[in-house]
């Protein structure tokens, strides 16, 4: 299956700018679905960048992180060419991770 | 005087040309005033970036534009669009093997008419038409699928110009007409016409929104709305449009509907696709 995780991160100079995008529902758990029944909540806690055994952005996330998350960031001290590993956790459990080349 | 343009726009719609028959149908003379009624409104918006909608009208728009479309949210559509495109039906063959130039391309000739079946196909009908001959069930015209394939195919076709011809066949020239009188009629609680919101209030807010022109409407479908959290095909987008209005829409690539595309359609001739598109 494909990958959920989109990423591109361009180092320029000394700082690297991240940009992901992450598939996933999102569901809060208040919405219900056209028959009337509640869709129980599905969405992601954690997603974390690691660089070099080192994690550069962490973010906790709940229920009012909107479908399919975009994210972006900066952080400094990465040289092209090096990896960036991308990974998440949701509340059922589910995980997936990608990693991406810096450009 | 954008009344008076627009009151000109609308007595040509309903009888053009001026004095020759009544109904007689003139889609040449309906594009120069067309055309000529947004390149006058907008003198400086350039022609090809009628295309971006609500992003031509809108600077402030058109930067967070920028910035969502350097990293695009229709892009998991694409991938799945793509990967939905190249893979085998049952049968071994591919949606390549029902359309010219293997489906590469060619997002720019649809709708076209039909002189065999009488009436215009769109995009989304001829993929559907491409699935029951190849043994397959129909893909829903409002859904994922659909919408990702479309997408595909128009990105594989971004920056070529609307070609759509209309032959001279008075069946084609019937729809063209329908089309015509869809796009302009009243209808819906709101008593709005699609013209009311995208040829009269083009460029202005509706709520927070800015209403795209109808020049080049088509040419970004299908599109990933911020609103909706998804990806809509035309027939999505039509009938939301419909149903704002407080109308009953008609059915998804409803034969109207297709008028319509094809009208617009050829309204947008010689402008780029630009689909798929991110709308706010």
């Amino acid at each position: 299956m494909a990958s959920t995780i989109r990423i591109r991160a361009v180092a320029s100079g000394d700082t690297t700018e991240v940009q992901a995008l992450v598939q996933h529902p999102m569901d809060s758990g208040f919405v219900k679905d056209a028959q009337g029944n509640l869709i129980p909540p599905h969405y992601i806690e954690v997603v974390e960048f690691e660089h070099a055994g080192k994690p550069v952005f962490t973010a906790y996330w709940g229920p009012a992180v909107s479908k399919d998350p975009y994210i972006k960031f900066s952080f400094k001290g990465a040289q092209k060419g090096d990896d960036l590993t991308i990974s998440w956790v949701d509340n059922k459990g589910a995980t997936d991770s990608l990693v991406g080349k810096i450009q | 005087m954008r009344r008076a343009v627009l009151l000109a726009i609308a007595m040509f719609a309903l009888a053009a040309p001026p004095v020759s028959a009544a109904d007689s149908v003139n889609p040449k003379a309906d594009f120069k005033a067309f055309r000529d009624y947004f390149t006058k409104h907008f003198p400086k918006v350039p022609l090809n970036d009628f295309v971006n909608g609500p992003y031509s009208m809108d600077a402030d728009l058109r930067k967070q534009w920028e910035e969502i479309d350097a990293f695009p949210p229709y892009q998991f559509a694409l991938d799945k669009g793509k990967q939905m495109f190249e893979t085998p039906f049952k049968n071994g063959k591919t949606y390549g093997d029902c359309f010219p130039n293997k489906g590469i391309g060619i997002r720019q000739s649809y709708p076209y008419f039909d002189a065999k079946a009488g009436e215009v196909v769109t995009l989304d009908v001829a993929l559907n038409q491409c699935r029951q001959a190849n043994g397959e069930a129909p893909l829903d015209y409002t859904k994922d699928d659909m919408a990702a394939l479309t997408a595909y195919m128009a990105f594989t076709s971004r920056g070529k110009p609307f070609d759509i011809k209309i032959p001279n066949d008075p069946r084609a020239l019937a729809a063209y007409r329908k089309g015509e009188e869809y796009f302009y009629t009243r209808r819906g609680q709101l008593n709005f016409s699609c013209a009311s919101c995208h040829v009269q209030s083009a460029g202005d807010h509706i709520r927070t929104e800015v209403l795209a022109p109808a020049l080049g409407l088509v040419a970004a479908l299908p599109i990933y709305r911020s609103e909706w959290g998804g990806m809509g095909t035309t027939s999505r987008r039509l009938i939301t449009c419909n149903s704002q209005v407080r109308a009953v829409p008609l059915k998804a690539e409803d034969e109207l509907y297709r008028d319509v595309e094809y009208y617009l359609s050829y309204m947008s001739n010689g402008l780029p696709i630009s689909g798929p598109g991110a709308r706010p």
